[in-house]
């Protein structure tokens, strides 16, 4: 197996900080913004930072985001990070009402006044994984990440939820079914802990 | 939990990390800022501030070539500045892998880019560097322009503008203070982190790890050292040893 990993560029957010990280952990990622070349890879990546419209507009205009349900339901294997992760819910209310990839029954929204938290919430958070998961490998604990995020994840389905963190109340911080898994946090700037999940990912540990 | 964060600071003139003193750059630690950061990423540090003192707007480009280098080798958040005076140089910073900008002149001579640049990138990317310096006439103001130039105003009201200006966060430093080892401004810090409902990052005069926890009780979110982290091996890991004991909630490594 090769560890060429493709990262989707559909020209959102810093590529370079990702595309590091899977240089670190012995992966060769390789940017691709073209629908016909997603077929290529055996792993996708899709990152992003930025906003969740402007994203999905990008995604439906380029043809990568039909592309990419495609190689999902091939089986493919497919991580999302941060705005990746909401990506791939159903909608989302960040500057009207959005539609995402659809590939989790889950929303993405603010984090409610009525929690009276500071947002965006930024900085180093713990997990608490709900179950064992491949990219979880040799993980243990409640390790620290970091995030930096205003709107959350609300899956229908809570054993959609792969790890909780806490922000006012419990959010989804990673989301997982099948060959698909999300990120709410960043891995490429949560140093140890980060590096060991996009190692797994690399390595083909996936579900 | 949210955790505190402990920083370190690399100060870089020429692609080298210098030591500062009241804002005068002497000695060279690490004679290739890259060496600093393999040292910090493999210890303690949560996260690492890259700020370029030249005195020339030359140096731009190749500090922004010292910074690709770093985020290579770096897995944790960096926030990186000096020089950031317009939209398209902000733009190199974070493609070449800064997660945030820090602007400090920016705020007095075109506080219109800060706001356009918080508004592209959102205002968690924006660090307002406030630099303060005690007066002959007794009053503490805020400088710019590296400490050269008196804005006549006080940190606090410095502080609220730089917020309504897009800053989602402020890193705040001495002059005074600056390599001088008796630890952080204290007064002037809690008046800052009073002012504003953003995060503070404390700044300037470390040199014992118990100025570290007097930062956060004057109300930063976040304390950060330089020249401390490069005198001692493993320094990040006991100043942060030093905050876990103390009880302070901090990202276990």
């Amino acid at each position: 197996m090769t560890n060429k990993i493709a990262i989707v560029d559909y020209g959102m957010g810093n590529l370079h900080s990702v595309a590091n990280a899977i240089v670190a952990v012995g992966g060769e990622p390789v940017l691709v913004d073209t629908p016909e070349a997603l077929a290529g890879y055996e792993q996708l990546i899709l990152p992003g930072v930025g906003a969740f419209g402007d994203a999905a507009r990008r995604l439906e205009s380029s043809g990568l985001g039909q592309a990419l349900t495609e190689q999902v339901n091939a089986g493919k294997p497919v991580m999302g990070i941060c705005l990746g992760m909401q990506l791939m819910c159903k909608t989302s209310e960040e500057g009207g009402v959005h539609h995402g990839l659809g590939w989790f029954d889950a929303h993405v929204r603010l984090f409610p006044a009525s929690l009276k938290v500071k947002v965006p919430h930024i900085g180093w958070n713990n997990l608490e994984f709900t179950r064992p998961h491949g990219v979880l490998t040799d993980l243990s604990g409640s390790p620290d990440v970091y995030f930096v995020h205003s709107y959350r994840v609300e899956c229908d389905d809570p054993l959609d939820v792969l790890a909780w963190s806490d922000y006012g109340q419990p959010f989804a911080a990673m989301i997982a079914h099948d060959n698909v898994c999300g990120l709410q946090f960043h891995p490429e700037k949560s140093q140890r802990v980060g590096l060991a999940m996009l190692k797994n990912f690399v390595e083909g540990r996936v579900c | 939990m949210l955790k505190k964060r402990l920083i370190a600071v690399l100060i870089v003139r020429n692609n080298q990390v210098v030591q500062s003193v009241k804002f005068k750059h002497t000695n060279a630690i690490h004679y290739d800022a890259v060496h600093a950061i393999e040292c910090f990423n493999k210890w303690a540090v949560d996260e690492i501030v890259v700020l370029n003192v030249a005195r020339e707007r030359e140096s731009r480009d190749q500090f922004a070539e010292t910074l690709e280098r770093i985020s290579r080798e770096c897995f944790v958040p960096i926030s990186a500045g000096g020089w950031v005076d317009d939209a398209e140089y902000a733009e190199r910073l974070l493609r070449t892998g800064a997660d945030k900008l820090v602007l400090n002149t920016a705020f007095a001579d075109n506080p219109a880019l800060a706001l356009e640049l918080s508004e592209r990138y959102g205002r968690q990317c924006i660090v307002a560097s406030i630099d303060v310096k005690l007066r002959e006439d007794g009053h503490t103001t805020v400088w710019v322009d590296r400490g050269l130039r008196d804005t006549g105003a006080s940190a606090q009201d410095w502080a609220k503008q730089a917020v309504v200006n897009g800053a989602g966060e402020i890193f705040f430093n001495s002059i005074d203070h600056d390599g001088n080892r008796k630890g952080y401004n204290l007064p002037v810090l809690s008046e800052v982190c009073r002012a504003v409902e953003v995060p503070v990052i404390a700044f300037g005069g470390v040199f014992q790890w118990h100025h570290l926890p007097q930062g956060l009780e004057a109300g930063a979110q976040a304390v950060a050292a330089a020249n401390q982290f490069h005198y001692t091996e493993h320094s990040a890991r006991k100043a942060k040893k030093y905050l876990i004991e103390a009880g302070v909630l901090m990202r276990a490594e």
